[in-house]
């Protein structure tokens, strides 16, 4: 046989299989696989990064080093583990949520899987030169790169700077992919109004991507300029201004975290219908709040610059609509409580991380509130306040509900059911080691700690060890995922059913575990 | 299973622990406010928390009743809704969304609008002062006194290398501080010799950026004298950490005595410009300037960061981006690949002019002639340079003038 014939149930055999992959499976697990790893790096970033602020002035990375860390811990977990996760889990499930029997565009979508790796190798390549004596290390003007920092940076900056735009482009193929899939490809009797929620938040998310990425895209372009073609984007000296960096990252940044929160918005309420043993509560407040989410984070982005010096009707406006935000959030979270109440509860591993993103999202949520005050943020705004805020916001929400979303679909991609009892241990150490090592940061924020400082002062140091070592235990309970993840690729463990949950509904249910290669080539009835 | 029950609420309870008594701990760590701004800012800050915290209780013990009472252990039959029913439960349904609106625009938005155009409002600034923040270090100008200079991070290096114990305000200390007086409206204006730079004083609750190439403004009325410190709040490099922000407030009266002083002092250092200096004087004063002035980046041992920062040693090699290198050819400090020795003067015009297009900044403005001669004579005779110079300041205060 051929490298690409197979029928429906025997795939193609050897690495040209992966690396030719149009399979929406088979892409999607790559995703995983990928973003999963990403993650493992950008965790061994952060471990290195809290080692660093054990005490006031440990050494294990120099000032330059630390800059570095700091920022490539930040680019990995957005571009590389995040984003890849979620794409996964859109790849993987939607074309079967929706009853079609693969992505619209399987070809685009190995092209968009196969541009990540090349741009993380970009990304981390400055740091294998160093250690042969090719120039100075990564960038390290921190995840949002401000100018004119970024224009000082060493040549490793440029590295990012390329991975960036692999990493846009890898993304607005795979959004392009799944709105055309939403749109054009369910089942017969599938209308948009009886799609999974999980569905309807990937197209949401998928809009603002090719919305706001190429903002970013455009960005790094006109920093690079500044930095070797002589353009002045960013200096005033030449009728720039460095605001206007701010200005265009936040554009795209604020969107972003909704970018990142919305696909695990979308799986929560599956998940907690499914062990609750209940039907989903509010689908069409939460479709609304959706659609009202992704058109309000575009008009919020400069609460990230406060203090940056804009003129005061633009902080009361910028406050003014954050502040509104919070309404279909607080839908979402109503709906959540709404699924639960007078269900029938069982707290398999899903729903234990379900629960604790609920709860840590929560508390993200909850001092974005604080932040949104224009006033009150001066003593926030780049504090350990806000670095412990937004961890609460991206770990306690999306990075929770990714690893919900990972039990949730273990057997059923695997075919073989994880360990209950290691998932149960990963969540409370995950749970209390996170809570031990992001609540003293708001304090420390408070107190007056300024963030991405490598030493700091005496009054801070005894959050700051606390901070630390919960944190070396929060980055080694990922490794119990990991071997339950491992273990179940492997075949071990007990055969999962075809509904796996005795809760779970949905088509994705009505297939073996695991499915086969080729799935709904003959559409299913929708009624 | 009653013991996995147990243990599931004792986790619950535990983590929860945590954030009760963070939440309650919160009220005592903010510093003590010293200006009305901070006061609003202590204020708004209070009233949040109690807010937030009472809905996360709120919140959080909903879930945990549910968790509890609504458990599939209980063979309960579970309900069917999806949605509400009948006009009574939707305006159940609506109440939670009023009253959150309720809170952002009423309780928290009208105290926010009232602070923010308070912050506005420069009109009535007894003083002005200019603070520019540099790569690392923060530059204030008093424009109606003439009094203008640099305050730099004073804690020794020893301390931040571990190699001797740390002083009460390690990395919270300057050589000079900024001397405001209370009772007196200052109107700071903000200013950035390169990157955004951000000026922040927890006490007096402001924080502004200092934006190269435009200028930013904030102000504070400080109630109390004593020492207020604070950071950069915005990363700027490797120094970031390093740049800290020290404000002596002093009553009116003590105020116009020190700036009586300064000025006795800059007539000193005008004096101290055309002193002549011995060598070994030249070289002790110039450690302590390098120490503070150019480890940061060339390294307390001088050897620089290849890559980035070049040796002041002569004889080490040296491989950076074309810019730098043919920056220091021209100024005759690189040959073959290797930092050399080059001539004295142009040694001065680098350290007054600094190299454009690299992180080398002009100290003309930051450092005294006497201290630009005593550092340079340093240089010229340390690591393992044994040229035997002498840089006058009078050298170095000619060439500032321009010849």
């Amino acid at each position: 046989m051929s490298a690409t014939e197979h029928t429906a149930d025997s795939p193609p055999r050897g690495i040209t299989r992966w690396l030719y992959a149009t399979n929406h499976k088979d892409i999607g697990k790559m995703y995983l696989l990928f973003g999963i790893a990403m993650f493992l790096v950008g965790g061994l970033l952060a471990e290195l990064i809290r080692a660093e602020l054990l005490t006031p002035t440990m050494r294990v990375l120099s000032p330059e080093a630390y800059d570095q860390v700091i920022t490539v811990h930040g680019l990995v977990m957005v571009f590389g583990a995040l984003m890849p996760i979620t794409a996964g889990l859109a790849n993987y499930l939607i074309p079967i949520m929706v009853g079609a029997p693969d992505m619209a565009l399987p070809r685009l979508n190995n092209w968009g899987f196969w541009l990540l790796p090349p741009a993380a190798i970009l990304l981390v390549m400055p740091w294998g030169l160093k250690l042969i004596g090719i120039g100075s290390g990564t960038i390290d003007a921190g995840w949002t790169m401000y100018a004119p920092l970024s224009i000082q940076s060493g040549p490793g900056a440029d590295f990012a700077f390329i991975a960036v735009l692999l990493l846009g482009l890898s993304s607005t193929m795979a959004s392009i992919n799944i709105i055309v899939t939403i749109i054009n490809q369910r089942a017969p009797g599938m209308t948009m109004m009886k799609v999974p929620v999980f569905v309807w938040s990937w197209l949401i998310t998928a809009l603002l991507l090719i919305a706001v990425f190429p903002a970013l895209m455009a960005g790094v372009i006109m920093l690079v300029g500044d930095r070797h073609f002589g353009t002045h984007f960013f200096s005033a000296a030449g009728g720039g201004d460095p605001v206007l960096w701010e200005h265009i990252f936040w554009f795209f940044g604020h969107p972003e975290v909704y970018i990142l929160l919305l696909p695990t918005a979308g799986i929560m309420p599956h998940i907690l219908a499914t062990f609750a043993r209940k039907p989903i509560y509010g689908y069409k407040a939460q479709v609304y709040s959706f659609c009202l989410i992704g058109v309000l984070s575009v008009v919020v982005w400069a609460h990230h610059m406060f203090t940056s010096g804009m003129p005061t009707a633009a902080n009361i406006y910028f406050m003014l609509s954050t502040m509104a935000i919070s309404v279909p959030v607080a839908v979402l979270f109503f709906c959540w409580f709404g699924t639960l109440w007078r269900g029938a509860m069982s707290f398999e591993t899903p729903m234990l991380f379900a629960l604790g993103y609920i709860v840590l999202f929560g508390i993200g949520g909850l001092t974005g509130l604080v932040l949104s005050d224009a006033a009150a943020d001066q003593q926030y705004h780049n504090t350990y306040f806000l670095v412990a805020h937004f961890h609460y916001a991206l770990f306690g929400g999306p990075i929770m509900g990714v690893i919900a979303g990972i039990y949730y679909y273990l057997p059923k991609v695997t075919g073989r059911m994880y360990s209950e009892t290691i998932g149960r241990w990963h969540f409370w150490l995950c749970f209390i080691g996170f809570n031990v090592t992001f609540m003293p940061q708001f304090l420390l924020g408070v107190a007056g700690m300024p963030r991405r400082i490598p030493d700091y002062a005496l009054q801070f140091s005894h959050l700051n060890m606390i901070s630390s070592i919960s944190a070396f235990v929060l980055g080694a309970s990922q490794l119990l995922m990991v071997y339950n993840i491992v273990r179940c690729i492997r075949g071990e463990g007990e055969r999962a059913s075809d509904q796996v949950w005795t809760g779970a509904r949905g088509l994705e249910f009505t297939l073996p575990s695991p499915p086969p290669f080729h799935t709904f080539q003959t559409p299913p009835v929708v009624n | 299973m009653s013991r996995g029950r147990l243990l599931s609420k004792g986790g619950a309870a535990l983590a929860l622990l945590g954030p009760a008594c963070a939440f309650a701990r919160a009220f005592y760590d903010f510093q003590t406010p010293v200006t009305p701004i901070g006061r609003d800012v202590l204020f708004i800050h209070d009233l949040f928390l109690v807010i937030i915290a009472a809905l996360f209780l709120g919140g959080t013990g909903t879930l945990l009743y549910s968790v509890y009472a609504h458990r599939y252990r209980l063979n309960r039959k579970p309900a069917s809704f999806t949605g509400p029913v009948g006009a009574k439960q939707w305006i159940w349904a609506g109440i939670p969304f009023a009253a959150l609106l309720f809170l952002d625009y009423v309780i928290l938005g009208i105290p926010a609008l009232h602070s923010i155009l308070a912050l506005a409002d420069m009109s009535g600034s007894a003083l002005t002062i200019k603070v520019t923040g540099r790569q690392w270090n923060w530059q204030y100008e008093y424009p109606t006194y003439g009094i203008r200079f640099t305050s730099t991070l004073s804690t020794p290096q020893d301390q931040i290398a571990n190699r001797a114990p740390k002083d009460e305000h390690f990395l919270l200390e300057v050589d000079r501080p900024l001397v405001l007086p209370t009772h007196e409206k200052v109107r700071i204006i903000l200013a950035s010799a390169d990157v955004i730079h951000a000026f922040w004083v927890p006490s007096f609750g402001i924080k502004q950026d200092a934006v190269p190439g435009y200028l930013r403004q904030t102000w504070v009325e400080i109630d109390k004298p004593g020492t207020y410190r604070g950071q950069c709040a915005e990363l700027c490099g490797v120094g970031h950490a390093f740049m800290p922000i020290v404000v002596v407030a002093k009553s009116p009266q003590d105020f116009n005595r020190w700036v009586g002083r300064e000025h006795a002092d800059e007539a000193a250092q005008q004096a101290a410009s055309s002193a002549t200096y011995t060598r070994d004087e030249l070289v002790a004063a110039g450690k302590k300037v390098f120490d503070t002035n150019c480890a940061a980046c060339h390294q307390p041992n001088g050897l620089g960061i290849p890559g980035a920062f070049p040796p002041i040693a002569g004889g080490h090699a040296f491989a950076a981006a074309a810019p730098m290198i043919s920056a220091l050819e021209s100024r005759g400090f690189y040959k073959n690949g290797d930092i050399v020795v080059g001539p004295v003067a142009d040694h001065i015009r680098i350290v007054l002019q600094g190299i454009p297009g690299t992180p080398m900044p002009s100290f003309a403005s930051q450092l005294s002639p006497a201290d630009i001669a005593a550092v340079v004579t340093y240089e010229r005779n340390e690591f393992g340079n044994h040229t035997g110079d002498a840089v006058e300041p009078a050298q170095v205060a000619a060439m500032k003038a321009g010849h």
